[in-house]
């Protein structure tokens, strides 16, 4: 049984089936990617795992436990962390301070009236926040804003923000979308880095085949809010099904 | 020192001299001089710089940290000073539990609005606010006669049961609010020349107090908690993906900016013990917002500025009339003199709130950082100049 559960999901909007009967195993510790065409219900899945949305039918189980019900930041304490399409960080505080809150959130749970000892005052989360932007490769940035940043940086502190968690799953919602060629790559290492170094399950939602190729280990297709194939990377490469559903139309040669 | 270093402290101890000096420090011109009657060394009015500087301080808290702006914020002000009084009425003219109250019963009135009004955000939140002081207005001057004596306004009288002390003072008067003892009506003058200075034992209560609200205030800036709160002004999708959960601690920081403005109703009334309905009106809690915004919403020191700011106009510009005009004016031809009173009148006296809307709107547009950045800007343009003088140095050296 995998880390991560998802059972007959289904979800509509409207007259709309976002996602039909969707059935999904993660299993510890692998990146796994889900590809699909535009409106194939990729993200819908996603937010239904993050507590965004609720989905109709079915069970979304995370470590034996439902998240169904819980509000996103319940499931964030959880255990399972979110990188956006557009990265969603603070971006009127500091890089540093970016990374703080994180490494506060893990510490004190979702609320805790904290406000006797100075931020500077907290060594532990100081250096933890410290170490997180030497891994990320930002220390140099600390003291700028957050919104100043290049694309690519605020990804990559996105990513270490969701990293300070010591999260168990992180989701990654096309974390190249918008990017340069050489963005791309960099962060292609960073996650390749991240899976070395961390007990860390990932799955990944992605448009660039060159970065699901790099990255899963398993790919589930979405077509239509349906699971199509189901695989390997290599198999998924030459399936008939995903060639006519997806690969051969959307990927440039 | 005290938990604090390097800026905060240097700004704490700034405030501190401004606050314990202000009685010379708004006192620079003679007695006997024209220029008088812009002395704003009195201790009613000091008064009033610093509880409104307690007000605009907590409101700070709110809205320059999470963002969100409360329009209702004089509701904990007028229960605040209610709460004082009856505390005078009924207990004791100790000033201690009457504050003490008030900044509780104010907390919890905040917690009930605020569970309520925190549940929308941006303008949704705002009209909310607006809408529950606007009540508590409205009954406080109408239904709730009883507690509030309707739109005559909450006194003392001389058949108060106080328990702890007497209904009637000595000299057969309502007795005065003091602190143990030490009535804060006293003031004692000191007199160097043709200057005199004033020292109040109320303005110095308040004064302490206010140095008090402003190092809790640092505290909260500089601790997690603050970092929280502004992370809830940047982006709450973020903070919610990131584990936390924001509607605790925007509550939290409503309450205690609630507790800030009972804290100020119950100076208020502790140095003049009335209070009315008006107290609660939504042109008061514009006020705040006028007052943080002014002096700069987000930093520590503005609200402060900025309630001095807004206070002294009330007070020295509405009392300028027509009589003092054409003292100004009278070295002019008379035609001249008479059109330029005309049109000064416009913006002094009861017009003062014509200037303070001309200075809101420059302000807002030319620093929108309030008068702190003008500050800031100010200072850099003095160092700028001072280093384009150096590098001038620096250069005409090799030269040579």
């Amino acid at each position: 049984m995998g880390i991560l559960e998802v059972k007959n999901v289904n979800k509509r909007f409207g007259g709309l089936q976002a996602l039909g009967d969707v059935n999904l195993s993660v299993a510890e510790n692998s990146v796994h990617a889900i590809i699909g065409p535009n409106g194939a219900g990729k993200s819908t899945l996603l937010n239904c795992l993050v507590g965004k949305l609720i989905p109709d039918t079915g069970s979304v189980m995370f470590d034996g436990q439902s998240v169904l019900g819980r509000t996103p930041y319940e499931i964030n304490q959880m255990g399972i962390s979110r990188v956006f399409q557009t990265p969603e960080i603070f971006g009127d505080l500091t890089v540093m301070e970016n990374m703080l809150i994180p490494c506060f959130a893990r510490r004190d749970g979702s609320f805790k009236l904290n406000a006797i000892r100075s931020v500077e005052g907290q060594a532990d989360i100081h250096d933890k926040a410290e170490a997180m932007l030497v891994d990320m490769n930002m220390a140099d940035k600390r003291h700028m804003h957050a919104a100043s940043m290049s694309r690519g940086d605020k990804r990559r502190l996105e990513i270490g923000m969701c990293l300070a968690q010591e999260p168990r799953l992180l989701l990654l919602d096309e974390p190249t979308a918008g990017m340069a060629r050489a963005d791309t790559n960099n962060t292609i290492d960073l996650l390749k880095q991240i899976k070395e170094e961390r007990n860390i399950t990932i799955v990944i939602i992605e448009h660039d085949m060159h970065v699901v190729f790099s990255l899963a280990q398993r790919i589930t297709v979405l077509a239509q809010g349906s699971p199509l194939v189901e695989d390997t990377p290599d198999k998924i490469k030459g399936h008939p099904k995903v060639r006519e559903a997806y690969l051969g139309e959307s990927t440039p040669a | 020192m005290l938990g604090i270093k390097g800026k905060d402290l240097t700004l704490l101890c700034v405030v501190a001299v401004l606050a314990l000096c202000a009685p010379f420090i708004l006192n620079p011109f003679p007695q006997s001089s024209a220029m008088a009657q812009f002395n704003a060394g009195y201790p009613d009015l000091m008064q009033r710089f610093v509880i409104f500087g307690i007000f605009a301080v907590g409101f700070n808290i709110l809205f320059g940290l999470t963002g969100y702006l409360s329009f209702g914020h004089a509701a904990f002000l007028g229960v605040g000073s209610y709460s004082a009084v009856w505390m005078f009425k009924l207990l004791s003219m100790n000033v201690i539990p009457a504050i003490i109250l008030s900044v509780i019963v104010a907390g919890l009135f905040a917690l009930v609005i605020g569970f309520v009004s925190l549940r929308r955000s941006g303008i949704y939140f705002s009209i909310l606010t607006l809408a529950f002081a606007q009540m508590s207005f409205n009954l406080a001057y109408s239904v709730l006669t009883p507690i509030t004596n309707g739109e005559t306004g909450l006194q003392l009288s001389l058949d108060d049961p106080r328990i702890f002390g007497t209904s009637v003072s000595d000299t057969g008067g309502i007795p005065v609010t003091s602190l143990f003892g030490m009535e804060m009506r006293e003031t004692s003058t000191l007199s160097l020349g043709d200057w005199s200075f004033q020292f109040s034992n109320g303005y110095y209560l308040c004064a302490v107090l206010l140095l008090v609200s402003f190092y809790i205030s640092i505290r909260i800036f500089r601790s997690p908690f603050g970092l929280m709160l502004r992370a809830v002004k940047s982006n709450q999708t973020r903070l919610n993906y990131t584990g936390l959960n924001t509607r605790p601690y925007t509550l939290a920081a409503f309450v205690i900016s609630g507790m800030y403005a009972g804290l100020a109703g119950g100076l208020l009334a502790s140095m003049d013990p009335l209070a009315g309905a008006e107290r609660m009106q939504w042109t008061a809690s514009g006020e705040v917002v006028l007052m943080t915004i002014l002096g700069g919403a987000g930093t520590l020191i503005g609200p402060v500025l900025g309630a001095g700011f807004i206070k002294y106009f009330e007070n020295i510009f509405s009392k300028i009339n027509d009589n003092v005009l054409h003292q100004w004016f009278g070295g002019l031809p008379e035609g001249l003199e008479n059109a330029v009173v005309w049109f000064t009148e416009h913006f002094v006296g009861s017009g003062w709130n014509l200037t303070l809307g001309l200075l809101f709107m420059l302000v807002v547009t030319f620093l929108p950082g309030g008068l702190v950045e003008g500050g800031t800007r100010i200072g850099r343009l003095i160092r700028g100049k001072s280093k384009r003088a150096e590098k001038k140095a620096a250069q005409s050296k090799p030269a040579e």
